[in-house]
């Protein structure tokens, strides 16, 4: 058993901390407040490598391991949440199911441009009826010639308003449930597809979320990803993916709470002494420093399984159902050490406790992850 | 970065989790019945090498790593907690300050006996008046022309009934209150050392939980282990290791928590179908399993870096302190899963619920794990961000 890091990956954790610091830092207030992000920002997210983090060299893209991704995930959620989500979409969705399904021609067309950010991707399962339920989806793509006609409604599309490349989850065979759904690209501008209003969001509300409108859009053979009526197969393995980019998204908004809430009990005085010389704050300290930690171990296993090839159904669920909820929890606790000042936003930490809410309905709520761990371990006897 | 086990540390938990399933779950409520481990025990623990984990070949054991170690108490708590803490108390708390702190000439001693089970060890820092509060033990140690004198009496001492060999704290040097204690190796047949009460106990039954008083105990110079004023960083040390041994503990208690409940879901049927189906049920069973794998890994991560001699205090903490409590909780979900029958001694849920409270009070409280993780945060804040 080893648990150190490789030196290719800390040395990348270090230029992704200082970035984080430098550049979200200072800012990531004003972004929270107005929902929204500077388009210089993805530019240099691209030239910093992370927005092709996963996604083979040959396309332009890092090639680096999801134990890698997870380590930057945390590195940039330690400051900003929305910068987090926006890459958690970009590169655990939208390009995941891109490197894993694409043709080699889908890849050349697509894959440079989005890995600098010239092109941003999203993703689209989910729709107003379909939610955790997401093989009820109802958006229809019927044949028209070679190609496809799509229509129905997406929601809750995370870096809708600023992707050009969505993969969108459409039923191609109305009579075969989960197995008659396939993926597609749409690219934005396409005649019928429309791009709805930002929602206004509890948190990580620099990261976008629109819904989708799709009226008889067009996708040829060549926007066809993966096998028809795979998609939604392959989407399961996407979001065994996507929920470890979570699971390390947690992470990272925990840790900003508990490193604010050490430098703030160290510096705060009350009763003649900082308040982390008080029993009450040390106890909370402590129990989120553990859960951190615990939660820690258990998305890098679950990126180390994705890495080796393994089945990572039951881990990724665990290391995001688990990560999720302490970082919600570590958000509440954060708060409660600031006092009254973490009720304000003049303190970060009420920011990450928003922020650390969606983790535990976003990608799959805890609910379904409960589902698949409990499904695993009764059929495994 | 590889969290799995090696080649050889998965043939040894196929081979002990074989040899727990047949030879020590059996006899796991009877020895909580009883209140005793069953004749031979012990020696058939020693003959499976069980007793001398990580004591190097030449003195007699079997020269395992600490992740080795660690998986065999979680495996043997699995089976029976009670086992469990026998095996894990013997090399934590004694075997490991002897290979730690001891000379050559005491290694020699107890080393090769301790190994194969023909002596157990034992721990003794906890008196009547100093459970979380160590430092403040009063048991005396006064040094003759010869050696040294013993008197006070110590308690709740894991194993020491079984025990031929006591790794003793006592006070050296009562107004020096930074060298006040100094680590003793005491035979327990030397004269004026007596066993007292045996505690009756929650759980973990089988173990014995000893008073051991000592009135005029003369040992010989050569008892005293380490330098003498450095009983307590003995302690303090010896305990972080402790720690991996008790969330281990923990850990192979809350497994069998969690198999036994998966395995009565699938079987049970109410309201015309197994409550397995229940999302009530799912629930719990979801949880117990993401509790489990998160103290296996915080544990094991503990014991790797023991293995690599590098800082391992407040991991350790943190893993006994994440997993003895998960055990609590896990366990108590077991006996919802079981419902009524979860209360009763025909089904396991209630015996393993027992056993696991303890695991959130030995070898330092939750309260004084918390009090060492919260230190490490308060006086070094880039621990966090460690590398």
């Amino acid at each position: 058993m080893d648990f150190k890091l490789s030196e290719e990956i800390s040395a990348l954790r270090e230029v992704v901390r200082k970035f984080a610091a430098e550049r979200l830092r200072p800012n990531s207030r004003a972004w929270d407040r107005d929902q929204t992000l500077p388009d210089e920002l993805i530019f240099e997210l691209g030239e910093l490598g992370l927005l092709g983090i996963l996604t083979p060299e040959e396309y332009g893209g890092a090639g680096l391991p999801y134990l890698a991704n997870a380590v930057v995930m945390e590195e940039i959620a330690r400051q900003d949440g929305g910068v987090a989500l926006l890459l958690a979409a970009h590169n655990g969705l939208c390009l995941s199911h891109l490197n894993m399904a694409a043709s080699p021609g889908q890849m050349q067309k697509y894959l440079p441009k989005l890995v600098t950010g010239e092109w941003i991707g999203a993703w689209g399962l989910t729709e107003p009826c379909s939610g955790s339920d997401a093989a009820a989806l109802e958006t229809r793509a019927e044949r028209d010639g070679e190609g496809w006609r799509l229509t129905g409604h997406k929601m809750f599309i995370t870096n809708g308003a600023r992707a050009q490349v969505f993969v969108i989850m459409a039923r191609t065979d109305p009579s075969k449930g989960a197995k008659g759904i396939s993926a597609f690209i749409v690219e934005r501008g396409r005649p019928g597809f429309t791009v709805g209003p930002k929602e206004d969001k509890l948190g990580i509300r620099a990261s976008d979320t629109v819904p989708l409108d799709l009226d008889g859009v067009y996708c040829g053979p060549e926007d066809l990803v993966g096998e028809i009526n795979m998609g939604y197969i392959d989407a399961l393995r996407v979001l065994e993916r996507g929920r470890v980019g979570i699971g390390a998204l947690s992470l990272g908004l925990a840790r900003g709470s508990l490193e604010e809430s050490i430098a703030y009990a160290n510096a705060r005085i009350a009763f003649g002494k900082p308040i982390a010389a008080q029993q009450a704050i040390q106890f909370m300290l402590a129990d989120m420093a553990t859960e951190l930690e615990a939660a820690r171990l258990l998305v890098w296993d679950a990126a180390q399984t994705l890495d080796r090839g393994e089945d990572a159904r039951q881990k990724a669920s665990i290391a995001k159902l688990f990560a999720s909820e302490m970082a919600t929890r570590a958000g509440l606790k954060a708060i409660q050490i600031h006092g009254g000042y973490g009720y304000t936003k003049d303190m970060p930490v009420e920011r990450y406790m928003r922020d650390a809410k969606l983790c535990g309905i976003g990608e799959g709520s805890s609910e379904i992850q409960r589902i698949v761990i409990a499904r695993q371990l009764l059929e495994q006897k | 970065m590889d969290f799995r086990f090696d080649d050889d540390q998965r043939q040894l938990r196929d081979a002990l989790r074989d040899f727990c399933d047949n030879e020590i779950a059996p006899k796991a409520a009877k020895r909580d019945e009883e209140g005793r481990f069953e004749e031979g025990l012990i020696e058939q623990l020693g003959r499976m090498g069980l007793f001398g984990m990580y004591v190097p070949a030449e003195y007699g054991g079997t020269g395992l790593d600490c992740v080795s170690y660690a998986m065999a108490v979680e495996e043997l708590s699995r089976a029976c907690g009670a086992t469990g803490i026998l095996v894990s108390a013997h090399h934590s708390l004694c075997v490991d300050p002897i290979l730690s702190f001891g000379t050559e000439a005491q290694k020699q001693k107890y080393l090769p006996k301790l190994s194969t089970g023909e002596w157990i060890g034992c721990f003794s820092l906890t008196e009547p008046g100093s459970g979380s509060d160590a430092g403040a033990a009063r048991c005396m140690a006064t040094e003759t022309a010869d050696g040294w004198v013993i008197n006070g009496t110590k308690n709740f001492v894991t194993n020491g009934g079984e025990a031929s060999v006591v790794v003793l704290f006592a006070v050296t040097d009562a107004d020096n209150p930074k060298h006040r204690m100094s680590a003793f190796i005491v035979d327990k047949r030397t004269p004026g050392c007596t066993v007292g009460k045996l505690e009756k106990k929650l759980g973990i039954k089988a173990s014995s939980t000893a008073e051991l008083i000592f009135e005029d105990c003369h040992l010989p110079k050569d008892a005293l282990l380490g330098e003498r004023g450095k009983g307590f960083n003995i302690a303090l040390a010896t305990l972080d290791g402790g720690r991996i041994g008790v969330a281990a503990q923990a850990v192979g208690i809350s497994q069998a928590a969690l198999d036994c409940s998966v395995q009565y879901a699938n079987t049970r049927v109410q309201f015309n179908q197994p409550i397995g189906k229940f999302q009530a049920i799912q629930w719990k069973l979801a949880d117990m399993a993401t509790g489990i794998a998160a103290a296996r890994l915080l544990m094991y991560r503990a014991a790797a870096l023991k293995q690599a001699k590098e800082p391992y205090s407040a991991e350790a903490a943190m893993a006994k302190l994440f997993a003895s409590e998960m055990s609590s909780r896990v366990t108590g979900m077991a006996i919802q899963v079981y419902g009524g029958y979860g209360y009763c001694a025909d089904y396991p849920a209630e015996r393993l619920l027992r056993d696991a409270r303890i695991t959130e009070l030995y070898e330092g409280t939750s309260e004084v794990q918390r009090l060492v993780i919260a230190r490490k945060l308060i006086q070094e804040p880039a621990w966090v961000t460690r590398g």
